[in-house]
């Protein structure tokens, strides 16, 4: 996918500046957050300890990437024993390479696919289309945004958050031709009829992997709606797309972490499908794919591996932190302009893509910690994001004046008289700006600062000013 | 240099591997694996059938208790008749030697086709823990039956009533053999809440979920 994240600012702008987008995202904020709180309340009803659970989790995750070059080298060795083809690779048109070569040498014409955040990353579906291969995505969500002209997902477990019902509604009138249904189980069904089709005659299926299992070269597949299963079933050939760092030993360290995902992704207990899938099509067997292949992918993962951006490696793709974070929820996913919106996005997007192709990412935050506390793997994302802002003063990536500005402040902070002159005037001027009033409409020297709030006035003295009348 | 050299040399180099190290790692690796040491979770509840009971309709799938297999098809029937659906089934050809005939419903055991309404299936084990169904795929038992129908009525004894997926692991290791190519846990009928987070059911799998327990199995 085309990064488009320098155009933060101005995206975000016109987010707020749609009140369609404003609406949607106003419908769904509250859903997810309560969803989860429940499911966490429920868990605890039944005796269970979150809080130990996202402690093993985290060491968990950690405890494999330290060794992850062996465990990689364990689940390929798993998964070719068990009748798979592992390939790997190293960035997105690698990725796109092996899919098309592997729909060559089977003779593929359709895919269908289940959602996978590196087919994103990867473009896949374009390449598809241009090696004459159709690519037709399943998942409801992905599906609406590939008939609206190949729209990118602005959420990675709920795609279509950022939509109405109205909006799907006319998209699917237009491209199915069928009187337009304004309720949401009939749309379902809708797509369920066209999307059917398309299973039953595809030749090959493209999925993620939610896991892959190290001690028996399986890939785990979380969905709701079933698409999973029929893509890994139905199809001569299935094909998993997922990133190295995905790998777990154990069925029983599967088991722990489908606990917290499932939770923290969508405040369930447990998905509808959670399909556990090794090898292909046994030779008595009535359905399962005839070829299985991994594509194991790099895309910038292995270069974080014992970085001081480590953590990152842990995420599980359940999309709390973004349900969690007051500025994701106020622009939605669209303006952080890659595939991964909120704050993982914000740190992944300038560790994969680079620094100065989506300079203010970092800044996308309000470094609140709503995520780092929801995280089920506990990743201190409001850390890595501070690190990441340190990365752009020590490459001189921020803008000239605000460097200036901060060369100043630096440069007064260190004389205390001056600065305490300085913050004398400082009180005076807002106090001024302020009147009669406790709090300020317009700052003055920084307007921007009140545009969407207003500014507390202070209390009518510095800090220094109160020390010293007290020590008297 | 390959791709897959290319990124393990990465990795290795950032993981900071070298020869000794490497044996000490595959030993802690082993341990690992022979330990299968389980997460954090929730003890297991006194009586498991009540559990998954509880947490099958929770999740809208509909729970008939019955005391043997003999009765089964009788209870299919049943169920079929008070939602008005056709007594015409695909289903696990393991289930073909029943006696669904006497029962009215007509059996054909096969893996199943987009044409099928109702999929009749066993189940390996079930999990109180979520109300989730574990189904094996195989010759006996096409994973298809339990996809591609709107109806899957499920069948399982209570003595395979497990706590938790933990437990179902267990099962399958004392099982024996290879893994099947799919392990599916089935929880409830198919949803998608993609539309304004909307739980709608039936998405691409079935539209409801039947499970008959049999006690006296
Ligand atoms: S960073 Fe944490 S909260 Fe965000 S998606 Fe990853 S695992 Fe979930």
């Amino acid at each position: 996918m085309q990064i488009r994240s320098m155009f933060f600012k101005a995206n975000a702008a016109a987010a707020l500046a749609n009140p369609v987008l404003q609406g949607n995202m106003r419908t769904s904020k509250g859903k997810f957050v309560d969803k989860r709180r429940t499911a966490i309340a429920d868990f605890s009803a039944e005796g269970g300890d979150f809080e130990a659970l996202r402690d093993a989790a985290a060491e968990l995750r950690d405890r494999v990437l330290k060794d992850l070059d062996l465990w990689l080298e364990k689940f390929e060795a798993a998964a070719t024993a068990s009748g798979a083809t592992v390939l790997w690779a190293k960035d997105g048109d690698e990725i796109c390479r092996h899919v098309v070569d592997i729909a060559r040498r089977h003779s593929v014409r359709k895919a269908v696919k289940s959602k996978s955040m590196l087919s994103e990353e990867a473009g896949l579906n374009q390449a598809l289309e241009a090696s004459g291969i159709k690519p037709v995505e399943t998942d409801l969500g992905e599906y609406i945004l590939q008939i609206n002209n190949n729209e990118p997902p602005s959420h990675i477990i709920a795609p279509v958050v950022h939509k109405s019902l109205d909006e799907v509604a006319d998209l699917f009138e237009k491209t199915h031709r069928t009187p337009r249904k304004t309720e949401i189980p009939e749309l379902t069904r809708e797509a369920r009829e066209v999307l059917r089709s398309h299973f039953l005659d595809a030749d090959m299926g493209i999925s993620g992997g939610n896991f892959l299992v190290a001690e028996t070269g399986s890939v785990a597949l979380v969905t709701n709606e079933g698409n999973g299963r029929m893509v890994t079933t139905l199809p001569r050939v299935h094909v998993v797309v997922t990133g190295i760092e995905k790998v777990v030993p154990t069925m029983e360290d599967l088991s722990l972490l489908l606990r917290l995902l499932i939770r923290s992704a969508t405040g369930q207990h447990i998905s509808n499908y959670v399909s556990l899938l090794t090898g292909v099509k046994r030779p008595d067997e009535h359905d399962g794919p005839e070829h299985l292949y991994f594509i194991l992918v790099d895309n910038g993962r292995a270069d974080l591996v014992a970085s001081e951006f480590q953590d990152m490696l842990r995420c599980i793709r359940c999309g709390a932190c973004m349900n969690h974070c007051p500025v994701y929820q106020t622009i939605g996913g669209h303006a952080y302009g890659w595939v991964y919106p909120g704050p993982m996005g914000s740190v992944l997007t300038p560790l994969y893509q680079g620094l100065n192709k989506a300079i203010d990412l970092p800044q996308a935050a309000t470094l609140c910690n709503q995520c780092g506390v929801v995280c089920p793997v506990k990743i201190p994302l409001p850390e890595l994001l501070r690190k990441l802002r340190e990365k752009q003063v020590e490459k001189n990536l921020r803008p000239w004046f605000e460097r200036i500005a901060l060369k100043g402040w630096a440069w007064v902070a260190s004389k205390p008289k001056l600065y305490a002159l300085g913050t004398w005037f400082g009180v005076r001027y807002l106090n001024w700006l302020a009147g009669a009033d406790d709090r300020i409409r317009v700052l003055g020297v920084a307007p921007e600062w009140t545009l969407g709030r207003d500014f507390p006035a202070p209390e009518g003295k510095t800090f220094r000013e109160l020390y010293a009348a007290r020590k008297r | 240099m390959t791709s897959r050299e290319d990124i393990l040399t990465r990795v290795r180099e950032k993981v900071g591997r070298n020869v000794d190290d490497t044996a000490l790692a595959r030993g802690d690796m082993e341990a690992w694996l022979n330990t299968r040491r389980q997460g954090p979770r929730p003890p297991a509840a006194g009586d498991l059938l009540a559990r998954f009971r509880e947490k099958s309709e929770a999740l809208s799938t509909s729970i008939d208790i019955v005391a043997e297999w003999s009765t089964v098809p009788s209870a299919v029937a049943r169920y079929l008749a008070e939602r008005s659906l056709a007594k015409t089934a695909v289903g696990w050809p393991l289930l073909t030697g029943h006696d669904w005939a006497a029962a009215g419903i007509a059996f054909e055991g096969r893996g199943a086709r987009d044409a099928d309404r109702i999929g009749i299936t066993g189940a390996f084990c079930a999990i109180a823990e979520t109300g989730t169904l574990v189904l094996l795929s195989g010759h006996d038992t096409p994973a298809s039956v339990s996809l591609l129908p709107e109806t899957h009525v499920a069948v399982v004894a209570a003595s395979r009533i497990v706590m938790g997926m933990e437990e179902a692991w267990n099962l399958l290791r004392a099982k024996g053999g290879a893994l099947p190519r799919a392990v599916n846990f089935v929880s409830g009928p198919s949803r998608t809440g993609d539309i304004e987070q909307t739980i709608v059911l039936g998405a691409h799998g079935p539209y409801q979920v039947h499970v008959i327990v049999v006690t006296g199995a």
